[in-house]
């Protein structure tokens, strides 16, 4: 028999949305759960963070929190499977706050699937995690604000920074940074980084065109050289993780979970908030989860006072966009050798001949692995325009045994 | 939009159209093909790609090995993504009953010259270690083969084009029309499609007599060597080709890859092609008695696909009672890769008013009276 528990709410996801709408919607729910995958509560940012505010309010509030809990499929009924180690977890809801976040997304270029190379939130949860870095030569590469956010943090892991590359312009990231100093925090934010960061090179307008044992060539303004690193750490941005949201059949708009005024999802009493509606970062996340905890309880006019506050958080999201969209250049880099799908070991070259996503995956076998799809996924549709837009059940591999058992 | 000329039109690129093509075009015929979605989707894309002989009726069994034995011809001209497998079938039997069943089973192959060798409890545990304990036996049938059909359909395009086929993907047939000893298919984009012969090889979506049966299968990562054959309990007899309204019979199968491929179910009445957990799970919990440690495997991913069923269990090849310019060449139900080849043989034979290998009457659609087809 499987374990079986009923909220009536139930937030999946426990990053800074997922915490806000858990708590807000507390103060009112008769029962509500977060369930996260991870063993602590704090998402992407706050991982391994025990004294956020979030966190705390969370842990002093009623709200049940599922940690090494994940979901894998939605049985049907207003009722989610989930996985705990091998054992199945059902849990039932009345309504549901989807704030499963996002993950990085991989840009296939050559030697990119070299053991030296590795997505930057991952070698910064490594590190985390006790990888030892002290003393390592690394190299950020790719967008955005987050690769700064790693290289500071591994530097002061002990690691040897030998650059930062953002492949944005100069321009773009000026403009950007005009932007974030409007608002103080983050421009308190924004300086901490720096004085971390101090007396590493930020190039921007550069970028990875192929990594070796060792090196990796380097491109910018037309000149491409090679750069000694121990460690290649990577990230193109951000991906939404959506599938969950698919498989409960919420429509999605150009790769987002679509939600209307109140967070909610064309699934009526699904909400979806944080990273999966829009990448604009943990401000804007928190936001988007009280509105969805205001909403899911019954409280519109509450929620609407946050809305001032969300379109801020929109307008930041619109900038950040606009700053870090990846360059056509980027897409030109896999050879036809080049691996896309590393679960399959299918390379550019053969999936370049199919031109739909069923077509490339039933042909090729691309994004039928373990990790079905969600790395080469947005990779074929970055380099190809192709979206993967095909989810089953379940979302995460787990054992035939779980599956197997019936209520 | 202007109306190309063909001699046949073949209406749906599954492994069944997509064989149609390949037959007619090496028969020096013009060729259209018009598939909705992609070459080697649909049903094609769902199901397990054994190719086995079956022993029903005499008519499911002159299928299945006459299609066999031309799958065998192409042995060594089918291109690695194929994945063909020679690993045979080894049907399982939990009991006494079903070690009956075994010898029936092997004593119809034999006579009919398809190798099967009966094994009892201990050469069973050998062939599969991982069976539980405790079983009766078996019956080997070591000619039985594995394909991967979606590749598989993509070939035999590839080889009908090569004779001159034309092919449209993403263009659905919305209607067809005969007259004047002429057929017209018109498409979604407006285009029609003139041609002396319209095969409807749509499977489950075509509107003659076939009542879609949907099936789940699950997949596991990589286990090299956990499964050799393509096992199947024979239970499958009695549950899965039964009528009932829902069943489910372990049968996996060792892809190429080293992952393990777990079926199947089988359900009427169901239009919705979403995983249903409560079948998936008794799916599994099947498989999981008959192999314990396929709990411990790792799926990454379930699916469903749906069957074409038809009152009789036997496909309908040849002329439709309806409308004689249109063959069809559907209702293969659980079956239809391994017969894709020899349905597409008997509807080239039948076009070119040749004595086919194998007589095409079980399967002509005229064996159920006109009235029973619904437009
Ligand atoms: C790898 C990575 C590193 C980052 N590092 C930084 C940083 O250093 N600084 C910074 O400012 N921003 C960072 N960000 C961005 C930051 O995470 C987001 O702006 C913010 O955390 C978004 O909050 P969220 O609640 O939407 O999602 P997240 O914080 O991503 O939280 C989502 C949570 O849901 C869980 N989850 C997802 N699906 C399931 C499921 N099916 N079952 C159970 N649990 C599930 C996830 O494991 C995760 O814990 C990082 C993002 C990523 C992807
Ligand atoms: C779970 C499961 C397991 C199976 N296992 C096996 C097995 O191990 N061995 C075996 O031999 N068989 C097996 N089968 C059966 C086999 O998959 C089918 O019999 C076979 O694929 C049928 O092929 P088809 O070409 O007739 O149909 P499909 O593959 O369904 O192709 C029909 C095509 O027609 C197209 N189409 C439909 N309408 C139109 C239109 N109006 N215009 C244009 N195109 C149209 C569709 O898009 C589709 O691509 C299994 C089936 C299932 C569901």
């Amino acid at each position: 028999m499987k374990d079986s528990l009923a909220f009536e709410i139930v937030v999946v996801g426990a990053g800074p949305a997922g915490l806000a709408a858990a708590c807000t919607a507390s103060e009112r729910a008769r029962s509500v759960a977060i369930v996260d995958d991870n063993p602590a509560p704090g998402g992407q940012i706050w991982r391994g963070e025990a004294r956020t505010p979030w966190i705390e309010r969370a842990r002093s509030s009623p709200v049940q929190l599922l940690t090494e809990t994940q979901v894998v499929a939605s049985p049907g009924e207003p009722a989610l499977l989930a996985a705990r180690g091998d054992r199945p977890v059902e849990i039932r809801y009345e309504k549901l706050i989807l704030a499963t976040g996002a993950r990085e997304r991989f840009l296939p270029f050559p030697g990119w699937t070299r053991p030296n190379v590795l997505g930057a939130g991952g070698l910064q949860a490594l590190v985390k995690g006790g990888m030892p870095i002290a003393g390592k030569r690394v190299i950020v590469a790719g967008s955005g604000p987050l690769l700064l956010a790693v290289a500071a943090y591994l530097r002061r892991q002990g690691a040897k920074i030998a650059m930062v590359a953002e492949q944005a312009s100069r321009g773009a990231v000026l403009k950007f940074a005009r932007t974030v100093a409007r608002s103080p925090s983050k421009l308190m934010q924004t300086l901490g980084l720096m004085r971390d960061l101090a007396g590493v090179p930020y190039r921007t307008g550069c970028w990875p065109v192929e990594a070796a044992q060792g090196e990796v060539k380097f491109r910018r303004g037309g000149r491409t050289w090679s750069e000694p690193c121990d460690y290649l750490a990577c990230g193109f941005g951000l991906v939404p993780n959506t599938e969950l949201a698919a498989l409960l059949g919420c429509t999605s708009q150009d790769g987002f979970v679509a939600v209307d005024s109140r967070q909610q999802t064309t699934q009526p009493g699904v909400y979806c908030a944080g990273e999966p509606t829009g990448i604009g970062g943990a401000g804007l996340a928190i936001v988007e989860g009280r509105i969805a905890g205001y909403s899911a309880t019954g409280r519109p006019d509450e929620a609407r006072r946050l809305f001032a506050e969300r379109d801020r958080g929109n307008r930041f999201r619109i900038k950040l966009q606009e700053a870090f969209r990846l360059r056509p250049e980027l897409a030109a880099l896999a050879r036809p050798e080049t691996i896309v799908c590393r679960c399959e070991d299918v390379s550019f070259g053969r999936i370049a001949e199919h031109r739909g996503w069923q077509a490339i995956k039933m042909q090729t076998r691309c994004g039928m692995g373990p990790c079905q799809a969600r790395i080469c996924g947005p990779a074929v549709d970055f380099l190809l325009g192709i979206p993967a837009d095909s989810v089953r059940p379940p979302i995460f591999p787990v054992p035939a045994g779980l599956l197997a058992e019936d209520l | 939009m202007s109306v190309r000329i063909a001699d046949v039109a073949v209406v749906g690129g599954g492994i069944v159209g997509a064989a149609c093509a390949d037959a007619f075009s090496a028969d020096g015929l013009s060729v259209e093909l018009i598939e909705a979605g992609i070459v080697g989707g649909g049903a094609s894309a769902a199901g397990m790609g054994h190719l086995t002989v079956m022993d029903d009726s005499e008519a499911q069994f002159a299928l299945t090995s006459f299609s066999l034995r031309l799958w065998k011809r192409l042995e060594t001209a089918l291109p690695a993504e194929v994945e063909y497998s020679r690993c045979g079938t080894l049907w399982v039997a939990a009991d006494d009953e079903e070690m009956a069943e075994v010898e029936r089973k092997r004593q119809f192959y034999t006579l009919r010259g398809v190798t099967a060798e009966t094994l009892d409890a201990r050469q069973v545990a050998e062939a599969e270690p991982n069976l539980r304990p405790g079983l009766a036996g078996g019956l080997l049938v070591p000619g039985d083969r594995v394909i991967y059909a979606p590749c598989a359909a993509a070939w035999l395009v590839k080889r009908a084009i090569a004779g001159g086929a034309r092919v449209r993907t993403g263009v659905r047939a919305v209607s067809t029309d005969a007259s004047m000893g002429a057929g017209m298919v018109t498409l979604s984009d407006g285009g029609r499609v003139s041609a002396k012969h319209i095969v409807d090889a749509t499977g489950a979506a075509s509107p003659d007599l076939v009542r879609p049966r949907k099936g789940h299968l699950a997949i596991t990562d990589r286990y090299a060597g956990f499964v050799r054959h393509q096992v199947v309990e024979l239970g499958y007899l009695k549950s899965a080709h039964g009528h009932d309204i829902e069943s489910v019979a372990f049968n996996v199968q060792p892809r190429a890859t080293g992952q393990v491929l777990i079926g199947s179910s089988r359900q009427y009445g169901i239009g919705d092609s979403r995983v249903d957990a409560h079948l998936l799970a008794r799916m599994l919990r099947r498989a999981v008695e008959y192999m314990p440690r396929i709990a411990t495997l790792s799926v990454v991913r379930a699916w469903t696909g749906f069957r074409a069923a038809t009152p009789d269990s036997l496909p309908l090849i040849g002329p439709s009672p309806r409308n004689g310019q249109v063959l069809l060449a559907t209702g293969h139900e659980g079956l239809g890769i391994t017969t894709s080849l020899g349905t597409a043989r008997l509807l080239a034979d039948w076009v070119a008013g040749r004595k086919p290998p194998i007589p095409i009457e079980p399967y002509l659609p005229t064996r159920f009276p006109a009235e029973v087809h619904r437009g």
